[in-house]
Order: structure tokens, then C-alpha cells, then sequence
């Protein structure tokens, strides 16, 4: 059997066009569907590979919690594939076309992993990251490597499945993921706890996170649909006798005796707005960040934004996540450096004019000896400096 | 025997400056050099490979690595980082013309945050020691490799290390926020922090599992999660290794993750049994160890579902723990595996291959034929859950035929691995022991283009090099022309 990866025809078509733009040192543009061009910072590129015609789903087995899919492949036909054995994607990852404008495309599996996006469930079960189990990657200089494989434990080697995912393009084109999946849980049910401020919310999940209960969402969001009211969040998934058991616990715990409960379907939508940040009104002329900090620093990230600039913003992963939207300016996004850095915490430009996105630093700069490190190692994958360059750093 | 690469000279000869200026960037007994002192660093839990260091540095602070690394850089000398030597591949094995960095003095636990659920901890602290600072509050640190009474945290970053629960918690690299990191040429840099996502580039995911190639990690700071109200265990005994492993296909299929689901073979029950006693089934063929968390109420619920998954692949036996106590009898003879083998031999190697679950039957099948064929012995430990293999090959050191037939099946058993769509190792890392397979896995490119990431974190390679990559051979020049580059 072979084991070292031989191209496919798509693979070696890839392959074939980066390598003869190294040798012209032409530099091209690496996309899906595109829908998530509008993030980060605009890229100048002569050409663009695409790698949404490569599509469809090439292993999928239930038993053992893997599926692996082309590049291209449309994320909800993965979701689809998944459900009919019961299965999801651990880490839910968004569906931003609420921040990101509408596409009459779907976003792909390989954008998803490229941009190691996560949704709510990131706080109890791991980023997109932790579930990339394999990949296979065509290098800027035209060669199909892979690393990691289709099972769930292995160290063989140095992981460049992390170090793919969320490179968002710059070090290698994806042609392939293999994710661990797992069982859809049988029931899931949202305890709501409203009219808390955000801080009080940070509090309360934050006791919620910290019990024995398997939390598996917590957010505050500013307005609760329906109500209007402000609110924090607490999902239960399991089996339904377990969601039952545990949101009664949960409730006995925060002693909120105004709690409510959703269930199911309710409790679904409701979580699917906050993974996909349909929550944030955001205008025509707004910039987005999201802010990953640690999460007992998320109210104050949240004041320190409304103060500055009269953002508006929800929290997720318990506070840690807080979704920002602003009036794009300079200045707005200088209060976001600011307000992240006092928290320890890391910030990146989900959404903006052009002229911003290429003018400011839309994640956190590197320190000079991790930059000459980070140099090399774009170096090292990319020589011709050519894959989707200046996306995350100017000059990488 | 696995060879190691032939000491710089120049450097060996060097040995009295190099010493000294190691000396006066340490703490009074920060630095061994006499060659007594030196023998317990001279090998790790890969036992069979020994070679004493030039020198052991025991650094107390970041800074002094730090001191320790630039020394290292401008002179030319090799560093092998070390925790508490551990590693069941040799991860922390000396060279001649090297000198090991210990971290084991670095090992006071820094901040705990309950608020956040995490804790920063120094590289030298024990595994287990992450999880007596929290447990009294409930907490726990979720990898819990079988070393973990002794191993570090250092070390557990550096080999991504895994543990019997990560089929729920994942492995080391699944419960990290942040590194503080030297390079080789002395920046202490911070990775991470106290945030869930990176921006930029995942370099804490990179680094994680990268065998002490990259960096040396002197802090960590690791995601603490509350423990479950309670867990228990069941074992479910059959008659063949084909029969349980369906009955684990059945148990994943049900949308039931189990916390742990642990296999074992009829050679492994019968030696774990004669050891420990634990009322293992002794007419079983295969043994499924199978544990639940949550309230006694949502134990019930899960066990019961289990057994009767089970009672569908007609067990010989079935036993549902009913109290702790239980649980502990039916996990005490598994958590004595390891001492188990060592009494029924002199010595055994542990093997570390994944397989795909559904190839189980055919892999236990083609090793019981190897070991028929080597005229060895050889037990099968399986974490079921996520296809981590673990073959006890036994043999007699004194004997260096035997040796080296272990060594042989022991590769045979990892190309099966892979040949079955896994992978060399699950949880060990590669270490020098599966260094030279490294090319059954990777094609020459691949291997050369991990080749060019270790040299842009550590160009001269003088971070423990001879480890991961083959030496020499087709897969990539030799280590030496590299580091000539």
C-alpha cells in the first residue's frame, strides 16, 4: 500500500500553477469560495488559485469519528454527510455571512480550516484546530506534502496541521482535511439568565464553566431576541435525561430565580445566532474584530470599546470572545489594540474597508525575535514569497 | 542499535572552557560535570540506549535557560532538553558532545485561576503535581499519561503526551493557552497567553509535540477543568479480538463517548491478572475497560446502555462496577500493565503505533504472527477508543539477539501501522527509537520540509538533533551537512 501521498489531477494541477508561479515569482491569491476575502488584510496578487472546483467528500468513516473532504468541498454538504449518521463538526465553525456579506456561494472546508474559525462550542471541546486530524498541502514551491493522517492520536513528526490551520493561505494551499467528528448529542437546552450586565453575566458563567455540568456554550448577548433584554446563555448538550439533570443543577447553582429554559430547536437558533454573530447589529460602515482574551476580561473589553467609540459587542466562550462592531476608523481600531493589549488578549479584524485593513495591524504584531522566526518559517514553506501574501502581516 | 551521530570534536575537546562558562552562568550546583554524577542523566525511559552528557545544566530561572541557550548558540554546542526523563523513545537521550538542560528545578506552580480555569506552571512541575495544586477545589488537569507521577509538564508539551482519557479530554495539546519558550539563541519569548484562539500563526500548536527540536519551554500554562461528580467503570470480556472489536464499533456508533475505552488482549489480561489480582476473566481472548462520568444517575444510565451494547456481542463476562472501589479493582490491574510485563520478563520494549479501529483484528492477527515468527512475546494494550496501539514486546537485554529481534518486530509492528493507514506513534513521540522509520511515513520532500522548519527556529541544529530525523540516508542529508548550511 502506498503510503506517501501521490497528487490527485486536481493536486497536481495545483501544484504545476504554484510552481511555475515561483519560478516567476508571481504572487497569487489563495481562496475557496471567498467568502471570508473581506477579513484581514486585502492581498495584491496577479492570479488566484482556487481550490473550490476540488470538492467532495473522500473517507468518511462514522465508527471511527473521522471524515475526510477535498478543499473545496461546500461546508454544508460536509454538515449533511455528517448529520445522516448522526455526527457533527466538533468546534461549529461559523457561518459569517452576516459580518462578511452574503455569497451566493457556500464557504468551503478548506476556508473553514485555513481560517481556523470556531464557534461556540470552542470553550468545552476545542478549536478547528484541535480536530484537524490530517492534511495535505501543496507548498509554494509546487510540492504535495501532508502531515498528520486519518487517525485521532498521532505525534509522528512536527504537527503542521496546526501550523496550517488558521495560516489563512500563506503557507501552503490545503487540498485536503481529515477532521475528528463526533456524535451529535441527542438533546440540547439553553438556560437564559436575563437582565444581567455583562460583568455580573462574566461571573455567572464563569461558576457555570467551573462545575461539574458539561457546559458547552456561554454567552452574553446585549439584546435577547424576542424580549430585548440582555442576558447570559448556558447550553447543556448531552442525552436528555443528562440536559434535564444538569440545566436544573446549573439553575440551583446561579440561583437566578428569573432563569428560563429553551429547549431543542429554540435552543439550536439561539446558538446558531451567537456562533454566527447575527446578534452584533453592525452598520454599512462598520469595522468587526473579534478579541480573544482571557475570559474574566471580557466586560471590561466591552466597556472600554463602548466608552472609546461607542461599539457594540456580545461575549462568547464565557467572556473570553468578544464580538466588537464599530464605525471603521483608525481610531476605533486603536482603542481594540489598546483595550486587548491591557487584557492580555489578541485581537483580529474580522471586517473593514480596504484602506483600513491594509493601513493598521489587524492581528497583534510579532515580537522582532518571533517575526524573524516567523520570516524563516514563511520562508521555508513559501521561498517564492508568492501564497496570499501580507494577508495576516505586511511583507509575510 | 540505533546509531547516534559522531561527536563534534572540536567541541569534545573544548570540554574544560565550555564547562566552566557553563558555571559561571548558574547557581552554585547548577552545573554536573563529573562523570559519576553524570550516569543518571546518561539515558531515559528508553533504557536500552545510554550515553553520558558532556555536562547537565540545572537552570532555576527562564533567564539562566536563557544564558544557558546563548552560551550553547556561540559555542557551538548541542543542547538536549530534559524533564524527567520519561520518554519511552529516547526523546531526552544524551549525545556525547552535548549538554543536557534539566528543567527538574524549575518546578514551582505559578498562578492558578480558578475564575479563568487555568494555571501557569513551571516546565519542571510533575503532571500529576498540575492536578494536586487544583484537586482540593475540584479541579483537575485532564492528560494523564501512565508516567505521571514523575513525568513534567516540560516534557508533556515537548511530546504532545497523551494519557487513557484523552478519547474525552484530548491530549496535551488540546489543554494548552500559552508557552514561555527560549530559543536557541536566548529570546524568552511568550506563545499564547490566557485566550483560547491565537492571532496569527498557531505557533503554541506547532510547538507543541516538536520533541524539544524547536525551543526549550520553561513555563506553561494549561487549561484546569472541574472534575465530574463521579465516574465507574465496567469490563466486558470476549471470546475473540474480532468480537470486541465490533462491540467497540457498536459503542461509538451509539453517540456514547466513553471517558476511556481500553482494550487488552489475552496475553495482557493474563499478565495483568497473575500481577495484580484484579478479577480479570482468564478464559477471555479480548477485555474492554469501559468508564463513565457524571452523577450516579447518569452513570446508571450510561452503564446501563453500555451493557447492553455489549450483551449483543455475547460476552463471556460482564461486570458493572457498583462504587468506586469496584471501578479501582477493574482499572488496578490495566494501570499495572507496565510492571505486570516486567515480571513475566526481563525486559520489554513499548511500543506506540495508531491504527484505524476497524483494522484492529487484522493488525492483532499479523502481530500474533510476528511474535510467532520472532519467538517473542507480546501483549496488546489499546486505548480502543482512538486507535493508540501499544504492544509489549518481551525480550532479554542480556541477550543482544534478542535485542535486536525485539527491535525488529517492534518496526515490523509500526510499518504494519502505517501500511494499515496509521501511523508510528500515537503518544511516545519519535525520539531516536523511530527515528530511522520516519521515511515508512513521510516521502523524501516531506521529511526535508520538516527539515526546513526545524531550521528556521534552530538553523545550526544544535537543539536536540539526531532525534525525529533519519541521520542519513535518501529521506535528507545528514544532520551535520545540515547544520552546515
Amino acid at each position: 500500500m502506498e503510503t506517501h501521498p501521490v497528487p490527485t489531477p486536481a493536486e497536481a494541477e495545483i501544484a504545476e500553477r504554484i510552481g511555475s508561479a515561483a519560478r516567476e515569482r508571481t504572487p497569487l491569491s489563495i481562496q475557496g469560495n471567498a467568502t471570508k476575502a473581506g477579513m484581514l488584510r486585502p492581498v495584491q496578487a496577479a492570479r488566484t488559485i482556487s481550490t473550490a472546483g476540488y470538492s467532495g467528500i473522500s473517507l468518511y468513516a462514522p465508527k471511527e469519528l473521522i471524515i475526510s473532504a477535498h478543499a473545496g468541498t461546500p461546508l454544508p454538504e460536509i454538515e449533511a454527510a455528517l448529520a445522516e449518521q448522526g455526527q457533527h463538526l466538533i468546534a461549529e465553525p461559523a457561518d459569517l455571512s452576516a459580518i462578511l456579506g452574503a455569497s451566493d456561494k457556500p464557504q468551503t472546508i478548506g476556508g473553514v480550516v485555513a481560517a481556523n474559525l470556531s464557534g461556540p462550542r470552542r470553550v468545552a471541546s476545542g478549536a478547528t484546530r484541535d480536530h484537524v486530524m490530517g492534511v495535505r498541502v501543496v507548498t509554494g514551491a509546487g510540492e504535495l506534502i501532508h502531515s498528520g493522517g486519518r487517525v485521532l492520536k498521532n505525534v509522528t513528526g512536527l504537527d503542521l496541521c496546526k501550523l496550517l490551520t488558521g495560516s489563512h493561505g500563506t503557507l501552503g494551499v490545503i487540498t485536503e482535511v481529515t477532521l475528528k467528528v463526533l456524535p451529535a448529542p441527542e438533546a440540547s437546552a439553553t438556560l437564559i439568565l436575563p437582565k444581567l450586565p455583562p460583568d455580573a453575566a462574566i461571573r455567572a458563567l464563569s461558576l457555570a464553566l467551573g462545575s461539574p455540568f458539561g457546559v458547552s456554550g456561554a454567552a452574553w448577548v446585549p439584546s435577547l431576541p424576542g424580549s430585548g433584554v440582555p442576558a447570559a446563555l448556558l447550553r447543556i448538550e448531552d442525552f436528555t435525561a443528562s440536559v434535564s439533570y444538569r440545566i436544573e443543577r446549573l439553575r440551583g447553582l446561579l440561583d437566578v430565580a428569573a432563569a428560563e429554559i429553551v429547549a431543542d430547536d429554540a435552543s439550536r437558533a439561539l446558538w446558531r445566532a451567537v456562533r454566527d454573530a447575527t446578534l452584533l447589529p453592525v452598520g454599512a460602515d462598520d469595522a468587526v474584530w473579534r478579541v480573544s482574551v482571557r475570559p474574566s476580561a471580557g466586560a471590561e473589553v466591552l466597556r472600554a470599546m463602548e466608552d472609546a467609540c461607542g461599539a457594540r459587542g456580545f461575549l462568547d466562550w464565557g467572556g473570553g470572545l468578544v464580538w466588537l462592531a464599530a464605525p471603521a476608523s483608525t481610531q476605533a481600531h486603536a482603542a481594540v489594540e489598546a483595550a486587548a493589549r491591557r487584557s492580555g488578549g489578541v485581537w483580529t479584524l474580522m471586517r473593514a474597508p480596504v484602506a483600513l485593513r491594509g493601513a493598521v495591524d489587524v492581528v497583534p504584531p510579532e515580537v522582532p525575535a518571533l517575526a524573524r522566526i516567523t520570516a524563516r518559517v514563511k520562508a521555508a514553506m513559501d521561498p517564492a514569497g508568492i501564497l496570499n501574501p501580507g494577508r495576516i502581516f505586511a511583507g509575510v | 542499535m540505533i546509531p547516534l551521530p559522531a561527536p563534534k570534536q572540536d567541541v569534545l575537546q573544548r570540554r574544560a572552557a565550555i564547562v566552566a562558562g557553563l558555571r559561571d552562568l548558574l547557581p552554585e550546583s547548577g552545573l554536573i560535570s563529573e562523570p559519576n554524577r553524570l550516569k543518571p542523566y546518561e539515558t531515559d525511559g528508553l533504557s536500552a540506549y545510554r550515553m553520558p552528557p558532556m555536562a547537565v545544566a540545572l537552570p532555576e530561572t527562564t533567564e539562566q535557560v536563557a544564558a544557558v541557550l546563548r552560551f550553547c548558540s556561540r559555542n557551538g554546542v548541542r543542547v538536549v532538553p530534559r524533564g524527567a526523563g520519561t520518554s519511552l523513545s529516547g526523546g531526552a537521550l544524551p549525545m556525547e558532545d552535548s549538554v543536557v538542560v534539566g528543567l527538574m528545578r524549575m518546578n514551582r506552580i505559578l498562578d492558578i485561576d480558578y475564575a479563568d480555569r487555568c494555571a501557569t506552571v513551571q516546565a519542571g512541575v510533575t503532571n500529576i503535581g498540575v492536578t494536586n495544586a487544583v484537586s482540593a477545589n475540584g479541579f483537575f488537569y485532564a492528560p494523564d499519561p501512565s508516567s505521571q507521577l514523575a513525568c513534567m509538564i516540560g516534557g508533556n508539551v515537548n511530546m504532545n503526551s497523551g494519557g487513557a482519557h484523552c478519547l474525552k479530554y484530548g491530549v496535551t495539546a488540546n489543554n494548552l493557552l500559552g508557552l514561555k519558550i527560549v530559543t536557541i539563541d536566548g529570546d524568552i519569548l511568550d506563545i499564547g497567553g490566557h485566550h483560547l484562539d491565537a492571532a496569527g500563526y498557531d505557533w503554541l500548536g506547532l510547538l507543541t509535540g516538536s520533541e524539544g527540536m524547536l525551543a526549550v519551554v520553561t513555563e506553561v500554562t494549561v487549561r484546569i477543568l472541574r472534575a465530574p461528580e463521579g465516574a465507574r467503570a465496567m469490563l466486558a470480556a470476549f471470546a475473540s479480538n474480532e468480537v470486541a472489536g465490533a462491540c467497540v464499533d457498536s459503542i461509538i456508533s451509539s453517540g456514547i463517548i466513553p471517558v476511556a475505552l481500553e482494550f487488552m488482549d489475552r496475553p495482557a489480561i493474563h499478565a495483568c491478572e497473575a500481577f495484580a489480582h484484579a478479577g480479570y476473566p482468564l478464559d477471555a481472548e479480548a477485555m474492554l475497560i469501559i468508564e463513565v462520568e457524571g452523577s450516579t444517575a447518569e452513570q446508571d444510565d450510561l452503564l446501563g446502555r453500555l451493557s447492553a451494547i455489549c450483551n449483543r456481542h455475547d460476552p463471556i463476562s460482564l461486570k458493572v462496577s457498583q462504587s468506586a472501589e469496584e471501578s479501582l479493582a477493574i482499572w488496578k490491574g490495566r494501570k499495572g500493565a507496565f510492571g505486570a510485563i516486567g515480571r513475566i520478563s526481563p525486559d520489554y520494549l513499548c511500543m506506540d503505533g495508531t491504527i484505524p479501529t476497524s483494522q484492529l483484528p487484522l493488525v492483532l492477527r499479523r502481530i500474533g504472527e510476528m511474535s510467532a515468527g520472532y519467538g517473542l512475546g507480546v501483549a496488546n494494550i489499546f486505548h480502543a477508543g482512538d486507535g493508540n496501539l501499544h504492544p509489549l514486546i518481551m525480550f532479554d537485554a542480556n541477550d543482544p539477539a534478542s535485542f535486536h529481534k525485539a527491535e525488529t518486530f517492534g518496526a515490523d509492528i509500526l510499518r504494519l501501522c502505517v501500511e494499515v493507514g496509521g501511523c508510528l506513534t500515537g503518544e511516545h513521540g519519535v525520539g531516536v527509537e523511530k527515528r530511522d522509520l520516519m521515511p515508512v511515513q513521510f516521502a523524501p520532500h516531506e521529511l526535508a520540509q520538516q527539515r526546513r522548519i526545524k531550521s528556521a527556529f534552530d538553523p545550526d541544529w544544535l537543539l536536540n538533533p539526531s532525534k525525529v530525523f533519519p541521520l542519513v540516508g535518501p529521506a535528507a542529508g545528514p544532520v551535520l551537512s545540515m547544520a552546515a548550511e
